[in-house]
């Protein structure tokens, strides 16, 4: 061999060069979807954002099933139709913030950046994320749904009621990671976001009526847990897996789902579009 | 190769105007709070080859090319890239240049392959297309064994290369590469230094930046050097050689004690400054006309000054960066 390796890759990657050439825009749709596929992969890479998400989850309906359940329901199987539901909701809600956690990832490593550069429909990034995100979502959804089934409940509300309360909760987390989006472009940096996250979401889905009934508490603490959004979410979801929809609840959820997209999905676009 | 890159550069050059400026700039201006990082800012790259921007760490070096690949929105002031203003006319700007930031961007979970399939998808191609790209440029890049890898696995020159791979998988016309060698080994380094020049035989204009003056002279048609958001000098490497003297002279004593008597002789008979090397018999000073060196070397030997070394030669790129940036760093020393 006469030829060094450098002059090797010379020539290779002047050939490559000459047959880069420029095909059609991809459009808004074939980019979105090209940023879901990159969101599953992702989950294919990296399954530990799942098991970190869905561990605590089933420890919680496991332990709170068997060693509370006859305490505050009379028996673990009659406390399941109401922890399921509530476990459910705290479980989906929980994740979203990993909406924030990726957004602020990828500004971090530049990867932000690389796609800034690019001649794309710049919101495709934040589509495709959502589809990667209702994957997340339901495979979690599945999870506690599968779980609680096998521990014994069966919801009255039938497949029906279960298939409509995840979609409820769905369109309320979209709504949700709104804010996280605006908190993943304005925080520095991916534990800034855990932070802010934890400290938002655990007195959320805590203060809340997941593990028991508010009339069951403090009068003070049951003013707060009656306004705190997640109350009413599982509120809605319950009566949608109990099979006897509660209209104010789900209205009330669709309300706030709209507002948070009002509010919060200009904001994020403003931020996302004039990002320095 | 060159009959090669000869082709390319047939088939590629038709879209460049003559005497075109890939790059202009006015009075460019990037304010971080009170932080002048770019501090008005004039550059000219001419179309074709590689222009260098070469400056220490924290001259504004990334800060003025992510103003230029329209990430960072310029304070105030100018920049026109391929003819396009880069915040009237971001997207237009955007379909024509690609940027290798100083940093890897590629998404670390994912392999070599899914990478550049997803960039080949947002250009545009189709998903069988976007494959075949993707497995063509490993190929080139030398990657094809760890196209299945994570990215997060690779090694630093290698994570350099399907950087670079990735903004090629169109051919841009204007191609950013910020600090693409630094922290690699001379092997890599040469590798990236190949790429470069195929880049430009293949007829896109390379700007990039480097803390190597060596490497400045090496890849680069002409260099801006830059130091605390302005620019200080630019031109070819030979001009700027030029402009800092014609040369500089290198001489050392026999004995160490007749340094101070040597110092005296040269100062006094070539009328520039002379500097004391680390060295206790060396002595380096820049001589601005180079007729009066050989008298130097007469009227040391008149002095009984023994020397062991008599050389001028070009200053290296780093006098000229000490030349040019020395009193700044005095200022500060004496402020
Ligand atoms: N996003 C930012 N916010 C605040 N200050 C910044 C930001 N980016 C850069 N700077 C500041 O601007 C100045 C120039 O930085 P820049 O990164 O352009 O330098 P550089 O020439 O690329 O240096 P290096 O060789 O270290 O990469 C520095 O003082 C830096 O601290
Ligand atoms: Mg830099």
């Amino acid at each position: 061999m006469t030829v060094d390796a450098g002059t090797r890759m010379d020539t290779k990657v002047a050939a490559a060069l000459g047959s880069g050439a420029r095909p059609a825009a991809a459009t808004p749709l074939s980019s979105s979807l090209t940023f879901g596929w990159r969101a599953l992969l992702k989950i294919k890479h990296v399954p530990e954002q799942l098991f970190d998400v869905t561990m605590f989850p089933i420890m919680f309906t496991l332990m709170f099933t068997y060693i509370f359940g006859g305490a505050i329901a009379g028996s673990p199987k009659e406390y399941l139709p109401y922890l399921a539901p509530g476990i459910l909701v705290q479980t989906v809600v929980m994740i979203t913030m990993y909406t924030a956690m990726t957004i602020n990832n990828d500004i971090e490593k530049g990867v932000f950046d690389r796609i800034r550069s690019l001649p794309v429909w710049r919101p495709s990034l934040l589509v495709g994320s959502l589809l990667g995100d209702t994957l997340r979502y339901t495979m979690a959804s599945s999870i506690i749904i599968v779980l609680t089934l096998v521990m014994g409940y069966r919801p009255a509300g039938g497949v029906v009621g279960v298939v409509s309360a995840i979609a409820l909760l769905l369109v309320f987390c979209f709504s949700l990671s709104w804010i996280w989006t605006l908190l993943g472009f304005k925080l520095r940096t991916p534990n800034a976001v855990m932070g802010v996250s934890m400290m938002v979401l655990f007195p959320l889905t805590f203060l809340s009526n997941v593990f028991v009934a508010p009339e069951t508490m403090p009068d003070v603490l049951e003013s707060i847990v009656k306004v705190n959004p997640v109350t009413i979410l599982v509120d809605a979801a319950r009566s949608l897996m109990d099979g006897d929809p509660d209209g104010g609840a789900i209205t009330t959820v669709l309300i706030m789902s709209a507002v948070l997209v009002a509010v919060f999905g200009p904001l994020t676009m403003r931020v996302f579009a004039n990002r320095t | 190769m060159t009959r090669i890159a000869v082709f390319l550069k047939g088939i590629s050059c038709g879209s460049m105007g003559p005497m075109s400026y890939a790059i202009e700039t006015h009075d460019l201006v990037r304010i971080f709070g009170d932080n002048r990082a770019v501090d008005g800012v004039d550059l000219r790259v001419p179309s074709g080859g590689v222009y260098g921007v070469l400056g220490p760490n924290g001259a504004g070096k990334t800060t003025t090319i992510r103003m230029l690949a329209t990430l960072l929105k310029p304070t105030s002031g100018t920049a026109l890239v391929l003819g396009h203003d880069v915040v009237a006319e971001a997207g237009v700007v955007r379909s024509k240049v690609a940027m290798t930031g100083q940093f890897a961007s590629l998404d670390e979970d994912l392999t070599g392959t899914e990478n550049l399939v997803m960039l080949a998808r947002l250009y545009g191609f189709s998903w069988g297309q976007a494959r075949q790209r993707s497995a063509e440029l490993l190929d080139a890049f030398d990657l094809t064994d760890a196209a299945d890898r994570q990215v997060k696995k690779y090694s630093g020159g290698m994570r350099r290369r399907i950087d670079i791979a990735g903004s090629i998988v169109v051919r841009p016309d204007l191609m950013f590469l910020d600090e693409p060698t630094t922290g690699l080994d001379p092997r890599s380094r040469n590798q990236v230094w190949d790429i470069v020049r195929a880049l430009v035989s293949a007829g896109t204009t390379v700007l990039l930046t480097t803390q190597y003056l060596d490497e400045a002279d090496q890849l680069a048609d002409r260099i801006a050097v830059i130091d605390r958001g302005r620019v200080i000098a630019e031109g070819t490497s030979g001009e700027l050689k030029a402009s800092v003297g014609s040369g500089a002279l290198h001489v050392r004593v026999a004995d160490a004690a007749q340094r101070d008597e040597a110092v005296r002789v040269l100062e006094s008979t070539l009328g520039t400054e002379a500097v004391r090397e680390g060295d206790p018999c060396a002595i380096s000073m820049r001589v601005e006309d180079p007729v009066g060196v050989p008298a130097a070397l007469a009227r040391l030997r008149d002095h009984g000054v023994a020397t062991t070394e008599f050389s001028l030669g070009q200053p290296s790129l780093d006098e000229v960066f000490l030349a040019l940036t020395g009193e700044a760093v005095h200022e500060e020393v004496n402020a």
